[in-house]
Formats: C-alpha cells, structure tokens, sequence
C-alpha cells in the first residue's frame, strides 16, 4: 500500500480526471454537456454508479472467476444504472427526460468498466470507495467545465440548478453563437480543452 | 418503399449516429489511426448491430412486454448483447474463419461500444415495427461505418502534418470531428 486513500482520491481529479487524461467516457461527455445543470446531473449519476460498483466488485474479487470478470463487471453496472434511472424518473423527472437516452448508456461507459478493472477488481474495498469518489468527481468537474463553456456561448446564460439559478452573464444585446450547442461545437471544444490540458500537465 | 429510401438516407446522413447524435465516440477515436482497423470495426459493427436489433426487439416484445418487465430493460438489452457479440465470435472462429480474421479483434471491443446499445434503445423507444428496426439498425450502422472511415482517411492525413505538440493526436483528433461534423450538419434541411 504505497498511496493512502487520500492519494487515492486526489488522483481522480487531476492526474487520472477522466475525459481529459484517461480519454474515456467520451459519448455523455459530448452530448450532455449542452447545459451545466445537465453536465453537473450526468456527473452525479456517474458518481453513484462507480462508487457503488467499485465497492461491489472489490468486495467480491475474490469470488469473481477471472475468466468471466468482464460479464460480471457489466451485470453488477448495469444494476446500479437501473437504480440511478428509476430514481432519477421518480424524483428529477424534468433533467431525466433531458439527459434521456444518456443514462441508460450510463453502463457502456468505459469509465465504470476501467475502473472495475484497473482498479477496484485488484484493491481494498476503502481503496475502490476513494478511487470511485475521487474519479466522479473529477468525471463531473469535467462535464460542468466543459458545459459552462459551452452554454455561456451557446446561449448568454448559465444555468446551474433547475429554473431559478439562471445568471444573465452577458446583457441582452448578445448574440448566441449557435455553433457552441450542436454537436460540431461539442467536438471542437472538447478537443481545445484536452490541448489546454496538455499545456497545463507539462512540466 | 420510398418512406424507408428517406428514412435511411436521415439515418445515414442527417441523423449520423457519430457525428450527431455523440454514440459510439470511444470507438471512433480509438479505431481511426489506421484505415484498415477503421474499415475492421465498421463492418464488425455493421454485422453485429443488425443482429442485435433484431434480437433485442422480439426480447422487448416477447420477454420484457409479455411480463411487465419494462424496468429491467437496459439491463436486459446490455445481456443480451453481450451473449450474442460471444456468441459470433465463437461461431465466425468455428465456421468462418476468414471473416473472423477480419473481425475478431474489435468483436469484444463491440459490447461496449455505445452506439449499439444505443441504436437498440432508440429502436424500442420510437416503437419500430420489426422491420423498421432492422433497417433502421443497418442504417444507422452504415452512417458509423461512413463516418469512421472517412475520419481514418483524414487522420491518416494529418499523420504527415506538423500539428503542435499539445495538439497532438486525440485533441487534434477531436478537432477534425468536430469539422465533419459541421460538414454533416450541413444535411439538416435536406429530410
């Protein structure tokens, strides 16, 4: 055990951040970055699915023959997933039909299934649960970095949590730069941003 | 039969699952350095998402629908698919042995690929007649294997490019999609 669990943690958010270092999980991180308060609900959703995930599968490593780990890697996400759906139909009924067909893709993210296998299927169970926090939130720093960018250009404003936090950044005499909130914008800027990060990482 | 022409021109083009729709990018930037992986994996994809429309149709209708099980759903479908990507691959390694020497690299790789599994919930969620799943599957599976491949071709290119070093490779990569997709937004008015 050379890293403690703080280590452990602080990795997931710079070192490892997800999309930007590891470059998994690309498809959520492309398409639901039109608005932060979606950005900030994907991070969330992801959060709870590898934090339970990792705790699972690191509990159960050793009864998990290595041969079929893949296959049980996917059952034990794609359980979790289902709890996050209905959960997120019952209670955030408006941001579920947003992020729409986005959470159940939740299970081939190839962040939850690297993590299952790089990390929790050879590491503690305290271990998992500070790796799973720490690369979440990271996953989630990621998106709502990426989604204000993409939404203070895309439409003027920045919307942080459902319709009453809606800050005017620019006045009224802005023009939406439309480009930003379709899909081209969304590559252009996830590409720019993995370039800034490139500068920043360099030592 | 001319509905269907339109509908799989819009999958294809206006409705491109890569490039519109961000499903499936993982393998998108991943297979696209070399333009015979590329073509590997859209033919891979081309096969195993036609199946897979299929089968998970009539599981929806015949197993989740039959029994109420609608919730289960995504886990079901991410089942599925997986035994049916194992599946082929055994039987290709057994009977076919020359496709499996084109495709039995990225079959694994298939299972996690979004774009299935997406296509399959896109299927269910817009309630398809069966055909129309299995068309609109292959469609769907052309316009990534059309997207990809075009990309492997422009990627190949910036190979020979001087690009600046933190450009380099998956952000520059991100960049150039992002520009095809623009040249694909470009078909929006045309269905």
């Amino acid at each position: 055990m050379a890293k403690t669990l703080v280590q452990e943690f602080t990795k997931g958010l710079w070192e490892e951040i997800p999309p930007f270092r590891l470059v998994l999980g690309l498809c959520p991180t492309l398409a639901v970055t039109k608005s932060v308060e979606n950005g900030i609900g994907m991070g969330v959703a992801v959060i709870f699915v590898l934090v339970c995930s990792n705790v699972l599968i690191s509990m159960m490593r050793n009864i998990i023959p290595p041969k079929v780990r893949i296959a049980c890697f996917i059952v034990v996400i794609a359980t979790f997933v289902c709890v996050v759906e209905l959960v997120m139909q019952a209670y955030t009924y408006p941001l579920f039909l947003k992020l729409g067909i986005f959470i159940p893709l939740i299970v081939v993210n190839c962040i939850l299934l690297g993590r299952a296998e790089a990390f929790a299927f050879k590491k503690g169970v305290l271990a998992s649960i500070a790796d799973g926090f720490g690369i979440g939130i990271g996953y989630t720093i990621a998106l709502a970095m990426l989604a204000a960018f993409r939404e203070l250009f895309g439409s003027g404003n920045l919307t942080i949590w459902g319709d009453m936090k809606v800050m005017e950044v620019f006045g009224s005499s802005f023009q939406p730069f439309q480009f930003m909130v379709e899909a081209p914008g969304a590559f252009v800027c996830l590409g720019l941003m993995l370039c800034v990060m490139n500068i920043a990482g360099k030592k | 039969m001319g509905d269907y022409v339109v509908f799989i021109i819009s999958c294809i083009l206006v409705k491109n699952i890569l490039l519109a729709q961000y499903l499936g990018n993982c393998p998108f930037l991943g297979t696209s350095k070399k333009m015979e992986t590329a073509v590997g994996m859209a033919m891979a994809v081309i096969f195993v998402l036609v199946m897979a429309g299929g089968i998970t149709w009539l599981t929806e209708l015949y197993i989740l629908k039959k029994y109420g099980l609608e919730y289960l759903r995504t886990i079901a479908f991410i089942l599925v698919i997986a035994s049916l990507v194992q599946f082929v691959e055994m039987f290709l390694k057994k009977s076919i042995p020359a496709l499996y020497a084109g495709l039995g690299i990225f079959l694994p790789l298939i299972t996690t690929n979004c774009a299935v599994l997406g296509v399959c919930l896109i299927n269910v969620n817009e309630e398809y007649t069966f055909v129309k799943s299995l068309v609109s599957s292959f469609a769907y599976a052309a316009g990534f294997g059309l997207a990809l491949i075009l990309f492997a071709g422009v990627r190949e290119r910036i190979l020979l490019a001087r690009v600046p070093k933190p450009l380099q490779d998956t952000s520059i990569g991100l960049v150039t999609a992002g520009l095809m997709s623009l040249t694909f937004f470009a078909f929006k008015g045309m269905v």
